[in-house]
């Protein structure tokens, strides 16, 4: 019973944490139309900051005023202004995309500014302190953390229906231009939102570092928990919030004080406690009605090239053509850095599909990796490459099953579903020993990493280093013609539709949930391939490869290069490859780099179509003029082999090569003579072409789309 | 009908404007005295619309001028002209579905009003509202939705009421109700804009009347003068 007490006491100041946390997510959602995926690094660098004010020597009252009403405040200015503003118009995906690329920025910077390496005490408030609550000991800290939670609560209930800034602020999301219209300031309105929300975010961090080593992961993973209560409150709701958080807390305490740790079953479920806000947040997501605030609609469209065959063709021989020259004039060292660079992109590729063209921001890439990864492991000894095959089938499957209870959910919603899945694996299932079940034994980590053994091809043998480079540079173009012929295919349409409107999907007779079952089976094959062949080239593998972490730079970086086409997959995989290379030889700028994937991420704002989607249109003149394009070929493999035979080094030749095709395109197009404008009909030669919203609507007419995606 | 004779509140000049490289305005003029009610007619896409988007301050004009009290006004933002006591009506979707009818009103404010002078001014020209104050205005009824729209734009004591497709989708009686709180809210001297598909209801309202065509005037007057040349230059209009 006392335990009981204990335990229910202990919940109750614990969820006091998480209600501050959630109502600022609520806050910001409301206020601002943005599901803000970053709050939960927002409170790590605050709590980081607060710890470096006491460090310098400051009194822990004036810490926490210049943490929660200085650097909070100023922290939300900043992305409001750099970041979110201009957002409003575009689609959910990039809105979405940004605030996951803020997440990774924020750990990014959180980890160059505080090294990991080092420990970091916070002491509780009032440390020796204790208040004595029904005979149970409670600290003054957790108390004020208590009243906090309700302080808050009521200043927001306030602020949301009373005052005018309040209301205002979820008018602008209604309808900006209305808003306007009665003569507010929608741009004010947002800041102030953001001000406030990243000053919430920062008083959670600081209320719950002391009882946490303070870790960057940890940290803002504790405050996702919290996207359970607000997700239970609808996202709006601040009772059902304040409600959401109370059941977490409790259960996190009970988790904590019950769980048994020994016996039969004690190995499976003492994992279980740090899964069970996430847990909870997937029920939730799948149970509950949809929380999504109806906001201004989105008027900026997405590219989605279809390639011909000659431009696929030609990217596949380039990407195998490029590895062979690597292969040659690289180290053995440096040829496994590119293999794996290779395999970084050909798990970014699996995001094509089920990103680029459904639009379903899926964040458990990693985890179908994963399985692909467990499976080479298990079952691919010495090599075998069907090992790849199985773990396609079976992440083929899961990915049905991640799919199948989130049929309903788009944006926020699936994306917060995938995450939560995510680290159910991560932090549950992989960390969990084999399980006996009926004379069969299930295993992924067995609580140890798994070796993984090098791919063996007939013929070909167990590979070397470069011939690893090689072959996974040949899956990848394999697999890249693979989704290049689902694109081109009639699927490749449904996806595209689905993405545009899941409702005229259905009106059209296409069953939007057995398109998205498809997809999702498709990308998590594709994911596990990669998974498999990448495990390959780390020799062993443990769970932190493949965690939620470790998919939100993928995800930034393949959307920032161009989720549409293969080409984002291919500028994820050198950026990922690039960046331990540039950090080896500017050590200076090595820790910055950390930030990179979400800083690009965090520019889509401005460009959601990516990088390689631009590059493309640069190019395309060259298609039209093969002699100049078979010179350019013929030059840069040139380059190559002179870089392989030491004449010149890699960075010029790299350069050299890559810049040659872009000035040969320039070139191509000052002398072609200007041609009279022609009206072609919008549904001709869409070919290769960046498709622009007069194509779409051309499109959409077409299709008799027009009523219901405006 | 009465015929007024002041300096216009508000004024178009030349104006022109594009979408994008399609030209969709070329060459209006309007202008619109207090106390009267100016109607603004014309086919659909004729560029009514856009014409009062210009006004507001939410689309920016190619060239012309645009004058409120005599001052040249181009380029200003909406909410500045909102604050200054032009008030636009938009069509189809005046309200904030997610708010309830008081924070409709609470936004209203910003104008410059207090919030009790706010809601006394709309509950006492639309009762109806005040019943349902604590509502979403995302479930009222069309035809209250398009009251809650103009209460929170009369409530503002605004200078220039622009009223772009008041009637949209609501049933006859509603919209002469609609209408005669238009006459009322003009009487007292405000400059009032009425855009309408059709012209029979506006014209029973309106002092004068400006008839678009392809984003240019086609024909001005008053509604007397009008009447006959209409049915040669309009043939939108139910008749
Ligand atoms: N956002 C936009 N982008 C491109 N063209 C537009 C846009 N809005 C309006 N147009 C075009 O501008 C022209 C004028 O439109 P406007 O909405 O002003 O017409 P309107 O007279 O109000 O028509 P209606 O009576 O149907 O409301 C139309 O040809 C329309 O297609
Ligand atoms: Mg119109």
């Amino acid at each position: 019973m006392d335990q009981f007490l204990i335990a229910t006491i202990t919940g109750l100041s614990t969820a006091g944490i998480f209600a501050i946390a959630a109502s600022g997510l609520v806050l910001t959602y409301t206020t601002t139309g943005i599901f803000n995926f970053a709050h939960g690094a927002v409170g790590m660098l605050a709590a980081f900051s607060y710890w470096q004010l006491l460090d310098w020597g400051l009194p822990t009252g004036v810490a926490v005023a210049v943490v929660l009403l200085v650097l909070g405040p100023l922290f939300g200015l900043l992305v409001e202004a750099v970041v979110m503003r201009g957002l409003f118009d575009a689609p959910e995906t990039s809105r979405l995309v940004v605030s996951v690329a803020l997440l990774a920025a924020a750990l990014g910077l959180g980890v160059w500014l505080w090294p990991v390496d080092e420990s970091r005490p916070l002491d509780f408030w009032f440390e020796d302190n204790f208040l004595g609550i029904l005979g149970v000991r409670v600290r003054w800290h957790e108390a004020i953390a208590f009243i906090l939670a309700v302080v808050v609560a009521i200043g927001l209930r306030v602020l949301l229906r009373s005052t005018r800034a309040g209301v205002t602020m979820r008018a602008v999301v209604d309808d900006r231009g209305l808003a306007s219209l009665n003569g507010a300031r929608p741009g004010r309105s947002a800041a102030l939102a953001w001000a406030l929300g990243c000053s919430l975010a920062a008083l959670a961090g600081i209320l719950l570092a002391p009882a946490q080593a303070l870790s960057q992961q940890t940290l803002t993973l504790l405050i996702v928990n919290a996207y359970a209560a607000a997700m239970l409150g609808r996202l709006r709701n601040l009772p059902m919030t304040f409600l959401g958080a109370a059941v977490l807390g409790l259960l996190d305490s009970y988790g904590f004080f019950y769980l048994p740790t020994d016996g039969r079953f004690g190995p499976y479920l003492s994992t279980f406690r740090f899964a069970i806000p996430v847990v909870v947040l997937f029920i939730v997501l799948i149970a509950l009605p949809s929380a999504r605030l109806r906001t201004n609609a989105a008027r900026r469209r997405l590219a989605a090239p279809r390639p011909t065959w000659f431009t696929a063709g030609f990217q596949a021989a380039a990407v195998v053509g490029g590895a062979v020259v690597l292969a040659i004039g690289l180290s053995d060292a440096d040829a496994l850095r590119a293999a794996k660079a290779v395999g970084f992109a050909l798990i970014a590729l699996s995001l094509v599909p089920l990103v680029g063209w459904a639009g379903q921001l899926c964040l458990c890439q990693m985890s179908f990796a994963a399985i692909g990864a467990v499976c080479m492991g298990h079952l691919g000894q010495g090599g075998n490459p069907w090992a790849l095959l199985a773990g396609a089938l079976i992440a083929a499957v899961v990915g049905v099953l991640v799919a199948l209870p989130a049929a309903r959910l788009t944006g926020i919603e699936l994306a917060l579903a995938t995450a939560a899945f995510a680290v159910i694996l991560d932090r549950w299932i992989f960390a969990m020993p084999d399980i006996h079940l009926w004379g069969m034994t299930l295993s992924t980590f067995n609580r140890n990493p798994v070796p993984v053994d090098r791919l063996s091809l007939p013929f070909a043998g167990t590979l070397t280093t470069k011939g690893l480079l090689v072959a996974l540079a040949v899956a990848f173009a394999l697999l890249h013609l693979l989704v290049v012929a689902v694109r081109r295919s009639r699927a490749g349409d449904l996806l595209l539709a689905l993405r545009e409107s899941p409702a005229a999907c259905a009106t059209l007779g296409i069953d939007p949930a057995g398109t998205r079952l498809a997809v999702f089976a498709f990308s998590a094959a594709l994911a596990a391939v990669g998974g498999g062949l990448y495990a390959g080239t780390l020799g062993s593998i443990s769970p932190s490869s493949f965690d939620l972490f470790q998919t939100l730079p993928l995800l930034l970086l393949t959307v920032a290069g161009g989720v549409a086409a293969s080409g984002g997959a291919i500028f994820a995989g050198v950026v990922l490859g690039l960046i331990p290379v540039v950090g080896a030889t500017f050590a200076g700028i090595a820790g910055l780099l950390g930030i990179l994937p979400g800083t690009m991420g965090a520019t889509l704002g401005r460009n959601p179509d990516g990088v390689s989607t631009q590059l493309a249109e640069r190019l395309a003149p060259l298609r039209s003029k093969p002699a100049v394009l078979a010179v350019v070929v013929v030059v840069d493999v040139a380059l190559a082999l002179a870089w392989a035979n030491d004449v010149l080094g890699g960075w010029e030749a790299s350069i050299a090569a890559f810049l040659l095709p872009f000035l040969a395109a320039r070139g191509v197009n000052a002398t072609r003579a200007p041609r009279t404008a022609r009206l072609a009909d919008p549904l001709d030669g869409l070919e290769d072409r960046r498709l622009g919203p007069a194509d779409v609507s051309a499109i959409d007419e077409a299709l008799a789309l027009a009523e219901v995606t405006r | 009908m009465t015929t007024v004779e002041a300096s216009p509140l508000v004024e178009l000049r030349g104006i022109t404007a594009s979408y994008g490289p399609i030209d969709v305005l070329h060459g209006i003029d309007l202008a619109a005295p207090p106390g009267a009610v100016t109607a603004l007619l014309g086919p659909n896409g004729a560029g009514k619309t856009t014409t009062l988007r210009v006004l507001a301050g939410l689309h920016p004009a190619t060239a012309g001028d645009i004058l409120l009290a005599g001052r040249r006004v181009n380029g200003a933002r909406a909410d500045d002209l909102a604050r200054a006591g032009l008030c636009l009506v938009p069509e189809g979707r005046g309200v904030f579905p997610n708010l309830s009818v008081r924070e409709n009103l609470r936004v209203a404010t910003h104008a410059g009003h207090g919030l009790a002078q706010v809601e006394e001014v709309a509950y006492a020209r639309f009762p109806k509202l005040g019943e349902r104050r604590a509502q979403l205005a995302g479930t009222l009824s069309g035809g209250e939705q398009q009251m809650l729209a103009l209460a929170r734009a009369v409530a503002t004591d605004p200078g220039v009421l622009l009223l772009d497709e008041l009637s949209m989708g609501l049933a006859p009686i509603v919209v002469g109700e609609l209408y005669e709180q238009v006459a009322r809210i003009a009487a007292g001297g405000v400059a009032v804009v009425v855009v309408e598909q059709f012209a029979r209801i506006a014209l029973r309202v309106a002092d004068r009347a400006t008839v678009l065509v392809g984003g240019r005037v086609a024909a001005e007057g008053t509604p007397g003068e009008l009447e006959g040349s209409l049915a040669d230059v309009y043939l939108g209009g139910n008749r």
